[in-house]
């Protein structure tokens, strides 16, 4: 299987560096700001946000969350393999804070339209803006745009683009590969990030 | 595993301990859901529930119906009292006719044994048994060790006895299959002739004793007298099996240490438990009914995504 890098490490980091300083640029001091990481793999880069904007901008407390989206999925019952819930932890009313959800990949973009749907359990947010390590261009379902983006790549949908994580990987990668189409259709959003 | 092995939920009996495990693990989801601000999910949107209820029941009815409504299905609600039952209709005819108004699963109580088996049979729907005569009554039994698992951290290894009315009891005989798959050592306690013969075939242990039951066990789980089932003299009076079988505060403070106690309600107080072990500490009795909820979630959504579309 020959697959492509197209972020290296150093590079990762460059971006997480830069996605962080373009959030306390929007939200100077988080007072009224939560973060929101995708469950599963939103949750990685949300960490790596979170300890980005502790130990370089010194903001404490920063109020944070995991929301799981699988029961507000539009796929129930038509993907070939059974959806699989994950953690939600969200111990904080949203109501009237700014929200940030961060995730690793944006594609077809049904996945942040459940999370828009699911937070609501939890409040009703002043405003909510979308954080994604990678941007899947022209591959969008829905009329969905990140507020910050760390690469915008264009992966035609026979690709599947795989985010390593050195807390689970060993590695901080992104890797371009290409892929059976069955799959891709079935479970777009993720296999997409597996 | 990600998907259970059966398509209807109808006993215990049917079910692998991966199965169990697995709506353990969707229910610890669904309990998160249901303690939100707003306690509904819309997974089930395009699934409709039909509950049958051919014997009383208020816990169950709700419960089941409150799973239903937190996942978003559509729910119709059917009581045999004020039905054509009355006039006549067979199971399978009420039951087609309620089907043939696209109805995708059906859960059903029952005087009878083996009904939701019989149904499963016969009529295209999914299939939850909510109790079926003396059979089984498997989401009870789940919600017990649910509450188990989630009061002593896990179920295996436990002790687990169970008092009162074994023979007419469907909670015992679904608890006893649900509780020996996940390696949980049970014994059965009430008057003998309560007790069905060759229990001991289950892998249970049975004693006549309250005290030393009580003393063995980790976790009692109190059982109501079924009068309604019986059609002779079991025991000679209610005073008689409240003095031998009756679970009362005096008893459960000689123990030399904490077990946890359990009723499937309803509770007759007074008889099989007295008001101030109901209500102390100990009793695990509420937690039970909250943990139904959620562990119904669990089986009906994890039953509805077998459905095909």
């Amino acid at each position: 299987m020959s697959q492509k890098v197209l972020l290296n490490s150093k590079e990762i980091n460059i971006i997480l560096r830069r996605l962080a300083c373009q959030l306390v640029e929007n939200h100077p001091n988080f007072e009224n700001t939560v973060i929101v990481g995708i469950q599963p793999r939103g949750v990685f880069l949300a960490n790596r946000i979170i300890q980005l904007l502790e130990e370089e901008y010194g903001i404490k407390n920063i109020e944070y969350g995991q929301l799981d989206i699988t029961f507000y999925r539009d796929d129930f019952r038509r993907s070939e393999k059974p959806l699989e819930a994950n953690k939600t932890k969200i111990d904080f009313i949203v109501e009237d804070k700014q929200v940030i959800f961060i995730d690793d990949v944006l594609y077809t973009g049904r996945s942040i339209r459940a999370a828009l749907t699911a937070i609501q359990s939890f409040g009703r947010p002043n405003e909510i803006e979308l954080l994604t390590l990678i941007d899947r261009r022209f591959s969008r379902h829905l009329p969905i745009q990140p507020d910050y983006n760390g690469r915008q790549v264009d992966a035609i949908n026979d690709e599947q683009v795989k985010v390593h994580w050195k807390e689970v990987q060993g590695e901080d990668a992104v890797y371009l590969l290409p892929t059976s189409k069955t799959i891709l259709e079935t479970k777009p959003q993720k296999t997409d990030s597996k | 595993m990600s998907e259970l092995s059966v398509n209807h939920l109808l006993g215990i009996k049917y079910l692998k301990k991966e199965d169990i495990d697995l709506i353990f693990k969707t229910a610890d989801h669904f309990k998160e859901v249901i303690n939100r601000p707003i306690k509904k999910v819309p997974s089930l949107r395009d699934i409709t529930i039909a509950n049958l209820f051919f014997e009383n029941s208020t816990r169950t009815r709700l419960s089941f119906e409150l799973a239903e409504k937190r996942l978003s299905a559509d729910v119709i609600n059917f009581s045999a009292a004020s039905s054509s039952v009355k006039k006549g209709e067979t199971l399978i005819d009420t039951v087609n006719n309620i089907l043939a108004m696209k109805v995708d699963m059906v859960v059903m109580r029952h005087p009878n044994p083996g009904a939701g088996i019989f149904l499963s049979k016969h009529v295209d729907a999914s299939i939850i048994n909510a109790g079926d005569g003396t059979h089984e009554h498997p989401t009870q039994a789940l919600l017990d060790s649910y509450s188990i698992r989630e009061k002593l951290g896990e179920v295996a290894g436990k002790k687990i006895l169970i008092v009162g009315d074994i023979m007419h009891s469907r909670v015992a005989l679904s608890n006893i299959f649900a509780l020996k798959l996940q390696g949980a050592e049970v014994k059965v306690c009430g008057p003998k002739t309560l007790i069905p013969k060759h229990i001991e075939s289950l892998g249970v242990s049975v004693e006549t004793n309250l005290r030393k039951a009580l003393e063995w066990c980790d976790v009692a789980n109190m059982l109501r007298v079924q009068n309604e089932r019986m059609e002779m003299s079991y025991f000679p009076t209610t005073r008689e099996y409240t003095q031998q079988f009756g679970l009362n505060k005096e008893i459960l403070d000689s123990l030399n240490k904490e077990i946890v106690v359990m009723h499937p309600g309803p509770i007759n107080r007074g008889v099989e438990i007295t008001s101030d072990v109901a209500d102390s500490k100990q009793a695990i009795i509420l937690e039970q009914v909250q943990n139904g909820v959620a562990v119904r979630m669990a089986v009906i959504y994890l039953l509805a995504s077998k459905i095909n579309r």
